[in-house]
């Protein structure tokens, strides 16, 4: 073990420790500007009310007909007085201590026995769920305050009466969403385990589910109790809750009315106190709501833009010009010997990315998804990009055409070029040109990546018709023909096919003729055949080899499998932590490769016929892309490391044949790893480190 | 390994799902995911389990476990049928490791209260022997003793699925049921996982049931291969037999389908791999629509898997098996 | 598709009898004698023998409710006492007064609901954005029934622009103008909560869409961004956006009780609240029973739109 390695062994656990430690939830609903505004409002509102015994107030009751309807700040009323000269500042805070009591123990109640037959019913499932669940609906077929009224109606006016009223009216709402969660966590994996691990069910909807369902609870809870306070009110305000002397905030507004266009501020000032408790309520509702969901949390509602965002001070390479006629590569050492393949030597390329960096920012860290790509595509040429997830192959791919998500995908650097054309500098009025035009798509899920509305027959006219000046007729004709390209049987009747009625198979047939559409020079496939199953996958494949052999389609193919890619690509370039740490001939990179890790990814894979053969697992973990070691990232990892693969630049040079490797100690033709690392102490025994995540990860579809 | 009893025996197991009729007396639309399976488990094997998408793999493998109960058949274990018991009786012996491992894990305990539930509610263990044995067991997957007061999302998935082997070890069970163990994982990760199973299978003598859509790493793992399509074992064989010669041609179709590198494939064979309609099942061979050595017999009655003229080590559900 | 649509509206008949289970049930759990409770201040000896004859009290519990039953379905509600009316003639009466109160206000909050959901969601932490998201905020937490003063105080007393209440002038009104007139500032009132709900979702439900694959994918096709945003991430939000003013139907349904009350708008919400305070127990039952039950209409009609919208779920 190296000093550098070490150091930073020895520094990495508090890092750890930093980020491991979720920050707790009053601190997120605090950092929440609105929410602690809201905070505090409500606890101003909520002291007044508590100390109301002991403050220096008037009796709430006493009459003085003498001294009735005083304007707002007179002597000893600074609120003024009501019809019967009560003091209004004296009961605007009894009547706020009764309505946030009647508020709050409504929602409680209706928390309580909400949630229990939501966890009950989904849970139990079956005919208790149904049965339940119809009761539930039968409530909720009639309109919300009609329920409340028709309860009312039944047991008479008054503001325990009111209480009930709006607690019934409001367990529906809590039984169905907690249902809904139950529902969806009692099929989770985890609560199989707990099955398995010999718990009963009472045992595991209180031990496995009701800690998962807290938090909807409470943001339930949280986004109701302002409502129910709202509610509460009305019925009082209708003369229906709170009955004389009694008062609270609605029945004060209500009684104001009758003098409304003498004395307006006796029904404002409570109007407004509900009003504010409300606001402040809702705002702490929308902070708790946002601290405690995990997809809010993360920042992954944020909308995804037109075009992935180009850092203004971005860097540019400054070399020679794009190449588009000459017949060099983007990189000084491509014509020399490594991007060639004998058939796309000569001719410009296509595509020739140039230290491509994408960012993706999160919170205070900034992710480096891809720190300094390089790519050259030659017409024709299919180059298949490999690595695990995390490594950034598929960030790689999706910022060719700004199709990052943004926020958080930032563009920090590099030049995209497109036949000539520096994509990172086009127009969006160009880049949409492009998009499904000279450049399309395929993506992994075909579910997921065809609009579930719309039937595919229509999803592929629109992509033509996008580009070409076609009438529909015409379009939906050469919709049909390439369905037919892509082998899809009975093509006429499969055009008003919805996605989900076609096999996984088919819909990425749907998606390859998409990409089709408009005789693109370039494919950029992101794991197309990854969610397929394996004779499925064996198709599409060959399909897809055909279609751009006959076609002269230059494919950009993302995988993490070297079996696919041989079966696919002429050239290709492996990732690792952003960056490409090898390339060069397909044949070439399998049997004999010059990067360590490259060897050790072919080596981990079983591989069929050779059933004897040890498994070489890599050991440890690649490092995560917001604290990139110096020197090589793989390093750590590495079973040839020494003390200079620590230090400094490591360039991507020509080694041997067609290949070109970021390495300072390659291997020979057919050397063999040695000290190939599956001892316990390196699986085990290396510090924990998080895994590098970003949307990026998650885009890719990698863990499902 | 043939003469030995066998530890569990699955007899013309099956499992539909749907059927009845609605409250207007119409049929409701009924799915066979397993239609009819025996297999024998051998003690000390590894039976790999392959088939694609919608084969009824994970099915059988729920129902081996007792997370789901089967419509007819039998789950014999050391000769006692355990089909109906449920799942409290089959997990004592009968353990099960999770395709996705960060979902196996309940987000909101410590490592040690999951670990420490099949050893509290299957085995009844006071503090102390649990103590000393969660202390073996996390040594035993390679995780570090202070890992236990953790939290799953603070794991990698390679981590999080050796702390759901060690769930699954830790009620001692006989037979451990692994369903696509390492598909959710990184290929560089999936290694790991492998052989650290492969060395507990050793240490502890267990029995494997291992399901997988990769034929690659069934192949590397497997002593026995049972390939399944839509809802029956097709083919079944000593893993280097099946992978060697394939009797069934869609074992065959399988097998010539998987991806190997430096393996260039011959041209489009024009399979769509399109699957019979689950609610409408045809009465003869389900491959029948794909298979390039259909005849009218197949369309017509479901072949029984028998053996074939490999001897009785090697059965095939085929009226034409392919040649040696 | 009629076969959806079919069993949608069998799917509805269980809750519409359910419904009047309910809503017959009323009586059923009024403390005390129930025609003596019901009559009230009017409960003369013969009015409590009349009535007893008319509910069947001496009949077992399933055949009064068929005697009710059998009454309501040929348009026999009963009689209110308060009023010594038939309880249909009320009930319709007031009913078509709710309707278009309702209707106005679920119009108004759907069509701004909508469009500041969008504007919202594709204008993200924009300044419109922020706008948008402050005034749902205060139409979320602003009692209806205050709000109202608040605009009969300006709108009516102040600048003297709109009535303050009713629902015709009471000299020459009655013409459309002059309902439409009256219809304004209720209907405002009634629409800002529902409208801030649908916004609310709305911007869910189109940032939800937003990040989903299929976008990427029309984004990948090189369709504009309008039409991207327009028919493929609305029409999805859409989806999930129709059962939410279904929902919301309920609500304004209801909330027209406060509206009515403070406007004096003559719908059947302000008469159920006399009737709850005159204990003229018929005349809410008769009410509640109107108003529910095209409520389950309604949101029949928003079920059989989603079926329409997204064949999934046929």
């Amino acid at each position: 073990m190296t000093g550098a390695a070490a150091a930073t062994q020895s520094a990495a656990p508090s890092q750890q420790r930093q980020r491991r430690e979720r920050p707790s939830t009053l601190a997120l609903i605090l950092n929440n500007r609105l929410a602690a505004v809201g905070l505090g409002i409500l606890a101003v509102v909520v002291l007044a009310a508590l100390a109301a015994p002991i403050l220096p107030l008037a009796d709430p009751d006493a009459t003085d007909p003498a001294n009735r309807l005083a304007p707002l700040f007179s002597a000893g009323h600074l609120l003024g007085t009501d019809a019967l000269g009560r003091d209004m500042l004296s009961r605007l805070i009894w009547g706020t201590r009764v309505s946030l009591l009647v508020g709050f123990s409504a929602s409680l109640i209706a928390a309580f026995f909400g949630s229990a037959i939501g966890l009950v019913a989904g849970y139990a499932g079956g005919r208790a769920d149904q049965v339940l669940m119809r009761l539930i609906d039968l409530m909720m077929a009639f309109p919300y305050i009609l329920l409340a009224l028709a309860i009312v109606a039944i047991l008479g006016p008054g503001l325990i009466n009111a209480l009930y009223a709006i607690a019934i009216v409001n367990v529906p709402f809590f039984a169905r969403n907690i249902r809904g969660i139950t529902v969806g966590l009692a099929r989770r994996e985890f609560v199989d385990a707990a099955r398995l691990s010999g718990k009963g069910p009472l045992r595991i909807l209180w031990s496995d589910i009701m800690p998962n369902v807290l938090p909807t609870i409470v943001i339930t809870l949280s986004t109701t109790v302002g409502w129910m306070i709202l509610e509460t009110a009305g019925l009082s305000f209708l003369g229906l809750g709170a009955q004389p002397p009694q008062a609270d905030l609605g029945s004060m507004l209500g009684d104001g009315r009758k003098v409304m266009f003498t004395a307006p501020t006796i029904s404002l000032v409570p109007g407004l106190m509900i009003f504010l408790i409300v606001v402040s309520i809702n705002l702490i509702g929308d902070g708790i709501r946002d601290a405690l969901d995990p997809r809010l949390r993360s920042g992954a509602l944020a909308r995804p833009s037109f075009r992935t965002r180009m850092a203004k001070d971005r860097r540019r390479p400054q070399e020679e010009p794009i190449p588009a006629d000459t017949s060099g590569g983007g990189h000084p050492g491509a014509d020399r010997a490594g991007w060639n393949n004998e058939d796309h030597r000569d001719e410009a390329p296509i595509l020739a990315v140039r230290d491509l960096r994408t960012d993706f920012h999160m919170g205070s860290e900034i992710y480096h998804a891809t720190g300094g790509v390089d790519l050259v595509i030659r017409p024709g040429e299919c180059l298949g990009l490999v690595g695990e997830s995390g490594s950034g192959k598929s960030v790689t791919a999706m910022s060719i055409m700004g199709l990052v998500p943004s926020p958080p995908g930032v563009i920090a650097g590099g030049r995209i070029g497109f036949k000539g054309e520096d994509l990172a500098e086009a127009s969006d009025r160009r880049i949409r040109q492009l998009r499904g035009g000279a450049v399309s798509h395929v993506f992994q899920d075909p579910l997921a990546t065809l609009h579930p509305l719309f039937c595919v027959g229509d999803q592929i006219v629109e992509a033509i018709r996008a580009h070409q000046p076609l009438s529909r007729r015409d379009a939906e004709t050469k919709a049909r023909e390439l369905l037919d390209l892509v082998r899809i049987p009975n093509a006429a009747q499969r055009m008003k096919a919805l996605p989900h009625e076609l096999s996984g198979g088919l819909r990425q047939r749907v998606s390859i003729a998409m990409a089709l559409a408009n005789d693109p020079e370039l494919i950029i496939a992101d794991e197309p055949t990854t969610a397929l199953d394996v004779t499925v996958q064996a198709e599409v494949l060959r399909l897809l080899d055909e279609l751009r052999r006959e076609r002269n389609t230059a494919v950009l193919f993302i995988t993490h499998d070297f079996g696919v890619v041989s079966e696919i690509a002429d050239r290709v370039a492996v990732m690792y932590a952003g960056r490409i740490v090898e390339t060069g001939r397909t044949e070439e990179i399998l049997t004999q490769p010059a990067h360590p890790y490259t060897r050790m990814l072919i080596d981990c894979v079983p591989v069929m016929g050779e059933p004897e053969r040890r498994l070489d697992a890599v050991p440890g973990r690649p490092p995560a892309v917001n604290r990139l070691p110096p020197g090589c990232a793989f390093a750590d990892r590495c079973p040839r490391v020494e003390a200079d693969c620590r230090t400094g630049e490591i360039p991507l040079e020509d080694k041997r044949g067609s290949l070109q490797a970021r390495c300072l100690h390659p291997l020979s033709p057919g050397e063999a790893l040695s000290g190939g690392a599956t001892s316990k102490g390196s699986q085990g025994g290396k510090p924990h480190r998080p895994e590098p995540r970003y949307p990026g990860a998650h885009a890719q579809g990698t863990s499902p | 390994m043939s003469a030995a009893a066998p530890l569990i025996e699955i007899r013309e197991l099956a499992r539909t799902f749907g059927g009845g009729r609605t409250i207007f007396g119409t049929k409701k639309p009924q799915l066979t995911a397993v239609r009819g399976v025996s297999i024998d488990l051998v003690q000390g094997e590894t039976l790999g389990i392959v088939g694609e998408s919608g084969c009824g793999k994970s099915t059988l493998a729920r129902m081996l476990v007792g997370l789901d109960r089967p419509t007819s058949g039998e789950i014999r274990l050391s000769g006692e049928d355990l089909s109906a018991s449920g799942t409290k009786a089959l997990a004592r012996r009968v353990q099960y490791v999770f395709q996705d491992p960060v979902s196996s894990l309940n987000p909101r305990q410590t490592i040690r209260e999951i670990l420490e539930a099949p050893m509290r509610h299957l085995l009844g263990l006071g503090r102390a022997e649990r103590e000393a044995r969660l202390a073996k067991l996390i040594d035993d997957v390679n995780l570090r003793p202070e890992f236990l007061e953790r939290y799953p999302h603070e794991f990698s998935g390679g981590q999080a699925q050796r702390i759901g082997i060690a769930r699954a070890l830790a009620a001692e069970p006989d037979v451990v049921v692994l369903d696509e163990p390492v598909s959710a994982l990184d290929v560089s990760v999936q290694a790991q996982v492998l052989n650290l199973l492969d060395r507990l299978k050793r240490e502890r003598g267990l029995t494997y049931v291992f399901i997988s859509h990769d034929l690659a790493v069934v192949e590397s793992v497997a002593t026995r291969v049972a390939v399944m399509y839509f809802g029956a074992v097709v083919e079944e064989a000593l893993a280097r037999a099946m992978f060697r010669a394939p009797l069934h041609p869609y074992t065959k179709l399988l097998i010539d389908s998987a991806p190997v590198p430096n393996r260039k494939r011959e041209r489009l064979a024009g399979d769509t791999g399109e699957l019979p309609d689950p609610y409408d099942p045809p009465p003869g061979c389900p491959f029948a629509a794909r298979c390039p050595r259909v005849e009218a017999d197949c369309r017509e009655a479901m072949p029984p898997l028998e053996a074939k003229e490999r001897g009785e080590g090697h059965r095939a559900a085929c009226f034409y098996p392919l040649a040696a | 598709m009629t076969a959806t649509i079919a069993k949608r509206l069998l799917a509805a008949i269980p809750v519409l009898f359910g419904l009047s289970v309910v809503v017959f049930g009323m009586i059923a759990l009024i403390p005390g004698d129930p025609a003596t409770a019901i009559l009230g201040s009017y409960a003369t000896p013969e009015n409590v023998a009349r009535l007893n004859a008319a509910l069947g009290l001496d009949k077992s519990l399933p055949q009064q409710y068929l005697a009710w039953m059998s009454g309501v379905v040929t348009g026999d509600f009963g009689r209110s006492y308060a009023l010594n009316r038939p309880i249909i003639d009320i009930v319709l009466e007031r009913f078509s007064a709710t309707l278009l109160l309702a209707g106005a206000s679920l119009l108004l909050a759907t069509l701004f609901g909508l469009l500041a959901g969008i504007v919202s969601a594709v204008r993200q932490f924009g300044l419109a954005d922020k706008a948008i998201t402050l005034v749902v905020l205060i139409g979320i937490s602003v009692p209806s029934f205050w709000l109202g003063l608040l605009l009969i105080l300006f709108f009516a007393v102040k600048i003297r622009l709109f009535p303050a209440s009713g629902m015709v002038a009471i000299y020459g009104g009655g013409g459309p103008l002059d309902i439409l007139h009256h219809l304004v500032l209720p209907a405002i009132t009634l629409a800002l909560v529902a409208t801030g709900v649908i916004a609310r979702l709305t911007r869910t439900a189109m940032l939800e869409v937003l990040r989903q694959d299929y976008i990427r994918t029309a984004r990948a096709k090189g369709l504009t961004e309008r039409r991207v945003i327009y028919r493929h991430a609305f029409m999805a939000a859409l989806v999930s956006v129709i059962p939410v003013i279904g929902i919301q139907a309920g609500f304004v349904l209801g909330g027209a009780v406060y509206v009515e009350t403070v406007f004096q708008w003559p719908g059947i919400g302000a008469m159920l609240v006399d009737a709850i305070s005159q204990r003229d127990i018929l005349l809410v039952q008769g009410g509640v029973l109107v108003v529910a039950a095209s409520y389950v209409l309604f949101n029949l009609l928003a079920d059989v739109c989603q079926t329409l919208l997204d064949p999934r779920l046929k």
